[in-house]
């Protein structure tokens, strides 16, 4: 163990961007390095592995083991299991605090946000919110935090002060994930069977716009939203669609789709690389992740990786 | 217990202050009849009912966010008591009625008013001559049901089928959903027989022995066939088909691989999360007539939250809108043909402890909705509603 630790320590400096996959099927987290895009490692023992986040500095990995009802922590450095956190039934999403704590999970069957301190692995506080809560995002200043809830369509923004709903906001059919832009003054909800992202003015809590997609030759009801990501000028918006096996590429601005861009199939979560050059999809029907590179927007390589990646994260 | 509730709400009604509830009702007509083949298959107490707490809860929750409350009614009835339980009911001022009863049944109570859910019959001549304005069917057709597995079946290219249906009438209906579905998608009915219910118990103890010689014999020198097709509405025979045919052929319709609208293994879609809180409220796996009241419950709620309304023609016009979308765990939105009041929505195909798969199968395309290459379609319906 201490041998590890040394090593980790030696090659310290030049740490290296590794990006993370979780396997929902696989049960397992593929390790690739963030240069080349190989396969580096697997982590194995974990049941049901879906979201997937990174602590601020890069050096902790967040699991939702959904079916062992926890939240599973590794050294991103040499891949050892630090002690879980206690996450409530089921969690299939979370989102930690821009500080790096506390985390915010999504409880889909108890219609609960569990808040869990990652230092001291104590639940703070159990936030009632709609039925089958799923996507979580946080205010950039931490300030909100917004949990959408699947059957109830409605995004809740929770006081991270109080842990009181001060508003909701109706959104369309099954909301899957939430994401600031950069200033949070937008908030971004996507809704897989609505088939919409809304962009909700978070100074009214009001929706200002719903982005619509259609592609030719595609089933409409094939085009279902999931993953949100926005660069971190805001400038572009990557949205997941799903079944349609495509990456929209919206305006951050005129909130119009500009491209469509194929990669693997059943697309739903994203994330960007440390230095937002590429942006990561996980394909959950054809077992791989796609590279797009962000200035081009070209879909650059597809990496496999475990059965049914569900979500991806990037650290440096 | 029960009987409190559903007088307390009773008396209730009609009060302004209630400007924000929605009240609907889940009648069960139960007729008394023979006990299904296989005990797994006996009907709970609570059939239907347990998928209406369900989607109150939900709809409660949801409710909690927006103001309305919602309650719901449950009646017990029988064939003959059903119309003036139904009477109550709209007495009382109850405008939305879901039903689980039989095709009749289903037809005297849609013609006594309120918006009626028919959350248990498939029979096709309810969405067809017999269809009503005021009747929505949220259980799907046997036509849905048949067309979903033709597709299957010829996905698999398995396209001779050795047909074999009940003596009961809605047997019969159903072998011709099976014909149809043939015609529709290209198979052919190679051979077919009637299995002759003789009456008397379903269920006997070593029962297995005499079926053991009967069903081969039964089944014995048909004509040339990749599947056996059973139509078994009744539930006599097809349970016992699989393993006992003449020749080695799989099985499929009311046994084998079957077409369900529901299934305690669908884990697709997030229907994981349903079926946990169902058998975490009510102790047992869901079965269709929970999910389908569940659906007509939430249909109400969903049309409350997206118009911020508790108005019931509201609710009514909007539910029949083209804005209407209900997430049900299938992968898409669901709304209502507006031709016969029939939900569109993807079909099951069950294997024992599995779903073997989802149709509309990819390959089926449609000008509208890829879920109207099931059932019944506009051009061809036999649904003229009056007044609509």
């Amino acid at each position: 163990m201490r041998l590890i630790a040394i090593l980790a320590l030696v090659a310290g400096p030049a740490q290296a961007e590794k990006i993370f996959v979780s396997n929902e099927k696989g049960n397992t987290i593929t390790v690739l390095d963030g240069a080349t895009h190989e396969v580096i490692h697997t982590i194995e023992g974990m049941q049901r592995p879906r979201g997937i986040t990174a602590s601020p500095d890069g050096k902790f990995l967040y699991v939702c083991a959904s079916d062992d009802n926890l939240v599973k922590v590794y050294d991103t450095a040499t891949y050892e299991e630090l002690p879980s956190l206690p996450s409530g039934p089921d969690p299939e999403l979370f989102v930690l605090h821009p500080s790096g704590n506390p985390l915010y999970i999504a409880n889909e069957d108890d219609n609960i946000v569990t808040v869990v301190d990652v230092n001291t692995r104590q639940v703070l506080a159990e936030v009632p919110v709609g039925v089958e809560p799923e996507g979580m995002g946080v205010h950039p200043d931490g300030s909100i935090v917004v949990n959408t809830s699947e059957t109830t369509n409605m995004a809740h923004m929770i006081d991270t002060a109080t842990y009181e709903i001060v508003a909701n906001v109706l959104v369309d059919s099954r909301p899957r994930f939430a994401q600031y832009d950069s200033d949070g003054s937008h908030l971004y909800v996507s809704a897989e069977i609505g088939g919409t992202v809304s962009v909700i003015d978070t100074a009214k809590n009001e929706i200002v716009h719903k982005i619509t997609f259609d592609v030719p030759g595609v089933l409409p009801e094939a085009l279902q939203p999931v993953g949100v990501r926005l660069t971190p000028d805001d400038s572009k918006i990557y949205v997941a669609l799903g079944p349609s096996n495509r990456v929209a590429v919206v305006n951050g601005e005129t909130w119009e789709v500009e491209e469509y861009l194929l990669v693997g199939q059943r697309v739903w979560q994203l994330g960007f690389s440390p230095d937002s050059k590429f942006l990561y999809t996980t394909n959950g029907n054809s077992n791989d992740i796609s590279i797009i590179d962000v200035a081009t927007n070209e879909v650059v390589k597809s990496v496999p990786v475990g059965e049914q990646p569900w979500g991806v994260v990037a650290v440096q | 217990m029960r009987k409190t509730v559903a007088f307390a709400a009773l008396v209730a009604f009609g009060q302004p202050a209630l400007a924000q509830e929605i009240v609907a009702a889940v009648i069960r007509v139960d007729k008394p009849g023979p006990l299904p083949i296989s005990r797994l298959d006996l009907m709970p107490d609570d059939l239907g009912f347990a998928g209406g707490t369900l989607g109150t809860a939900d709809n409660a929750t949801t409710g909690g966010f927006m103001g309305q409350t919602f309650t719901t009614l449950e009646v017990r009835a029988t064939p003959e008591t059903a119309e003036a339980e139904m009477q109550k009911l709209l007495d009382a001022g109850v405008r939305f009625i879901v039903t689980l009863a039989d095709a009749d049944t289903t037809v005297r109570l849609a013609n006594m008013g309120g918006l009626v859910f028919n959350a248990a019959d498939t029979s096709d001549r309810l969405r067809g001559a017999d269809c009503r304005a005021n009747l929505l069917h949220v259980a799907p057709s046997d036509a849905m049901m048949t067309d979903a597995l033709a597709q299957f079946l010829m996905w698999k290219r398995w396209d001779e089928w050795f047909l074999i249906e009940g003596s009961h009438p809605e047997d019969t209906a159903l072998a011709d959903a099976y014909r149809r579905a043939a015609t529709k998608f290209g198979a052919k009915i190679t051979d077919s027989r009637v299995f002759e219910d003789s009456g008397g118990a379903r269920r006997t103890d070593s029962g297995h022995v005499q079926v053991q010689a009967q069903m081969p014999a039964f089944t014995q020198r048909a004509a040339a066939h990749d599947i056996v097709v059973a139509a078994d509405h009744a539930g006599v025979f097809a349970d016992w088909l699989p393993f006992h045919t003449w020749d080695a052929r799989p099985v499929a319709g009311s046994a084998g691989l079957t077409p369900a609208n529901w299934h305690p293994a669908h884990e697709a879609w997030g229907a994981t999360q349903w079926q946990t809180r169902f058998e975490r409220q009510s102790g047992r796996f869901a079965r269709d007539q929970d999910f389908q009241v569940w659906m007509a419950l939430r249909a109400l709620g969903e049309a409350a939250t997206r118009t911020n309304s508790t108005d019931p023609q509201v609710l009514e016009d909007y539910i029949r809108s083209d804005a209407f979308q209900l997430a049900a765990f299938k992968g898409q939105a669901l709304s209502f043909r507006d031709w016969d009041g029939q939900l569109r929505q993807p079909i099951l195909l069950a294997s024992g402890n599995v779903v073997a798969s989802v149709s509309p199968q990819s390959e089926y395309l449609h000008q509208t909705s890829q879920m109207d290459t099931l059932g019944i379609d506009r051009a061809e319906t036999e649904c003229r509603m009056e007044g609509r």
